[in-house]
């Protein structure tokens, strides 16, 4: 006969039978076997045995979650050591709406994974406020709000929890699962064409429709203040537009960048067709290619450095390709540029586009 | 006036030694072919012809354009008289590269589900144009061989019955008055640098935008002439098969009243755009619209042209729905347009063009295979070792397509 599934259990010092309000400030312990919600686990699903039972207060997780956590993996570890069996995964819940038990929940889940390389999963209402700190981490499954829901909730993070050591992708729709704010491609049975018109007809109609996709509310960049003296200013040249050296040395990609890349300008009073061309994928690249100065300004820079307009060009410039490229991605770019031009002594910088 | 599409079928597709439709079988006799593309078409240096059809082991890399062949039969306007469409056909141009923006079409495998293309025979012109002309001149021949040979094939359809006549008159429909009235918005990218469409034969960077009758996108009074990444190019096909006409037309007189299609552009500049997107609103506006569909062309910079276009509609009592595809990175995380307005609140996502395939080994390779890492979606790595290609949804000619051709959609997880 297959082994059990060996479950690590996580709750609270209430589910767990340690008290409520009052013992909230218990430090984590291990009891073996099943406690509270998880004997009625092992009654649903007799080919789970809950390995161990993880209890912690409420606020002790709460108030320090890292120091929680970790407490948590050492316990656990000591206990692979001993018992010479590992855990398959851990089920952290159901927290309902609990807020504090939630929030340790989420902690624990991802404390354990981490360290532990252990599955984890936990169960909570999804406005529970562990939902909205952890579920883009952890795995996090809908539950109702309040005890009523204590079967549904185990079958459906049982269930998610065997997808996720099958290594199956979960679905929000049909596995009950919190959005991760991850956009993952899938099937519709209709095109594109009918949804959008169904979509339509549903909102002329007044009824209730779902866009497929909810826009994000954007960044807005205050502008610099203007430098005090450009003349005595160093300026950098950092580009979205692929100007990189003949050959793309450093093979930033056409589109979707995964990179950026530094080059020297020292020496060069402007760009030629043979010194440099165009990597970006997004536009037609003749004429960028024909005189690389039109997306990357050196030579008008070098005019200006030689009339005293402005102190001096800052002998590297910085170059990504800015075309279907992340805007997470771009943001990484963006940090990381910034940091090295700072660490330079770089006072401004002309961003180019195309 | 009304308009009929005759669909003739084939079945069947091959090289043979008459241009003939024979019994659903429609033979092209490749040495004919190519003389009349010498002749039509300055500055080719060789050609070559192959067949592609469904389910082979085929993959074409560096496509520019796809085109159905027709033939106009009666009626000198488009939109108007009768054409005859070779139905499950198409040419496919192929080429050198110029930019970074030509697809691959794969025949079979995982990357036949993400490209229309692998559900038709295929008449694939490699053409290399000659070497002493500049890019975009290059670029030209390539393409109006492409539209040159579907003018060669479409003419067997002419003393043929078609198997099923599409009939396109929505203004002979009565419609009830409580019907809700809707026009279709075509966003043309109009950004000049080989990121042109051509109306009519006229560059769409003029002229827009105008209103058209739904039977002129179906005629072919659009024509491709662009380079955007290859998800989310409308090729000429997809104008003259255009989803979302057809989607309208199908629910016309029962469920809505299809009173149009605005036409409009993406130019480069701002206040081009403003410029533009005021226009089609007004436009769409004086047809008595409820609502619109919006389709556009391309990502990015376009993002731009459809928020305006949106905000504009919804400001003067027009619901709008459009339909998107979404850059949100290869995991996923990133968020997925370059622009947005809160008026935003119905889209229909067709799909994340940064996720990733990988497209096994095929048997047969047609194009410039070589050229397969510099295109946008793929990256220094993408011609695997085994002979296998790993490439965004991007790479794929029509996979995000923003006419609504396909069924990928993408949700949050």
């Amino acid at each position: 006969m297959a082994r059990k599934l060996r479950l690590v259990h996580y709750v609270n010092q209430f589910f767990g039978g340690f008290g409520g309000e009052e013992e909230a400030d218990l430090p984590p312990r291990l009891e073996e076997g099943a406690r509270g919600p998880g004997r009625l686990l092992e009654t649903l699903a007799p080919d789970v045995e809950v390995w161990v039972t993880v209890v912690c207060g409420d606020n002790y997780a709460a108030q320090q979650p890292e120091r929680a956590a970790e407490e948590i993996c050492a316990a656990l570890a000591a206990r692979e050591k001993s018992r010479g069996e590992r855990p398959d995964l851990l089920l952290a819940g159901p927290a309902f709406g609990a807020g504090r038990y939630g929030l340790a929940c989420g902690a624990v889940c991802r404390g354990v994974r981490e360290r532990l390389g252990i599955p984890a999963l936990a169960g909570m209402h999804p406005d529970n406020p562990g939902a909205d700190a952890h579920r883009r981490e952890v795995v996090v499954v809908g539950t109702a709000a309040d005890v009523m829901g204590m079967r549904d909730a185990l079958e459906a993070m049982l269930r998610a929890g065997r997808k996720l050591l099958q290594g199956e992708a979960l679905d929000p729709q049909r596995d009950g699962t919190l959005p991760q704010g991850r956009r993952r491609n899938v099937e519709a049975e209709k095109t594109g064409a009918e949804r959008a018109v169904a979509m339509l007809l549903a909102k002329l109609r007044g009824e209730p429709f779902v866009t497929e996709y909810r826009l994000p509310v954007f960044d807005r960049v205050a502008p610099a203040p203007p430098l005090d003296d450009p003349a005595s200013a160093t300026i950098a040249l950092v580009t979205s537009g692929g100007i990189v050296p003949r050959g793309n040395p450093d093979r930033i990609e056409a589109a979707s960048a995964s990179k950026f890349a530094a080059y020297s300008l020292q020496g060069l009073d402007g760009l030629t067709a043979q010194t440099h061309q165009t990597a970006h994928g997004g536009y037609d690249p003749t004429f960028a290619n024909a005189d690389p100065n039109r997306v990357l300004p050196v030579d008008e820079m070098r005019v200006l450095e030689r009339a005293g307009r402005i102190g001096r060009l800052h002998e590297r410039y910085y170059v990504t390709v800015g075309n279907g490229t992340s805007v997470e991605q771009a943001r990484r770019f963006g940090r990381e540029i910034a940091a090295r031009l700072v660490a330079d002594g770089v006072q401004a910088v002309i961003l180019t586009s195309t | 006036m009304a308009f009929e599409l005759g669909h003739v079928g084939v079945e069947r597709l091959e090289l043979g030694r008459r241009t003939e439709l024979v019994a659903s079988t429609l033979q092209v006799e490749a040495d004919a072919l190519r003389a009349h593309l010498s002749h039509e078409v300055e500055g080719i240096r060789s050609l070559q012809v192959h067949v592609a059809r469904p389910g082979e082991s085929t993959r074409i890399a560096c496509v520019k354009d796809v085109i159905e062949p027709r033939l106009k039969m009666r009626g000198g306007r488009i939109g108007e008289g009768r054409t005859h469409a070779l139905a499950n056909v198409a040419v496919v141009s192929c080429g050198q590269i110029v930019g970074f923006q030509e697809g691959l079409i794969d025949m079979s495998g995982p990357g036949a589900a993400h490209t229309p293309f692998s559900r038709l025979s295929l008449l694939v012109l490699e053409v290399d144009a000659a070497p002493e002309l500049d890019a975009h001149r290059r670029e030209r021949v390539v393409r109006e061989a492409g539209l040159a040979a579907a003018a060669f094939l479409g003419r067997v359809g002419a003393g043929v019955e078609p198997d099923r006549i599409e009939r396109v008159a929505p203004e002979e429909t009565a419609c009830g008055g409580d019907l809700p009235r809707v026009v279709y918005v075509a966003m043309l990218l109009s950004q000049g640098l080989l990121h042109d469409n051509w109306v009519e034969g006229r560059n769409a960077r003029e002229g827009l935008p105008r209103s058209v009758n739904p039977a002129f996108l179906l005629d072919g009074g659009v024509v491709s002439g662009n380079c955007v990444s290859a998800c989310d190019k409308n090729t000429t096909w997809h104008h003259q098969n255009d989803a979302v006409v057809r989607a309208l037309l199908a629910r016309h007189g029962s469920e809505l009243d299809f009173e149009g299609v605005v036409l409009t552009n993406a130019p480069t500049r701002l206040a081009e755009k403003e410029a533009s997107a005021h226009a089609a609103a007004a436009l769409v506006s004086e047809l008595g619209a409820h609502g619109a569909v919006l389709a556009k062309e391309g990502f990015g910079n376009p993002d731009a042209d459809l928020m305006l276009l949106i905000r504009g509609l919804e400001g003067a009592g027009i619901r709008a729905v459009a339909l998107t595809d979404e850059f949100a990175g290869a995991d996923g995380a990133s968020q997925s347009l370059a622009d947005a307005t809160p008026e935003a609140d119905a889209l229909v996502s067709v799909g994340n063009a940064n996720a990733r395939v990988v497209l096994p080994p095929v048997q047969r390779t047609l194009g410039p295979m070589e050229s397969v890492p510099r295109l946008a979606g793929a990256f220094a790595e993408s011609l695997r070792p085994d002979g296998g290609v790993e490439v965004e949804l991007q790479t794929l000619l029509g996979s995000t397509n923003q006419i609504g051709f396909e069924r990928l959609t993408c949700r949050e997880v």
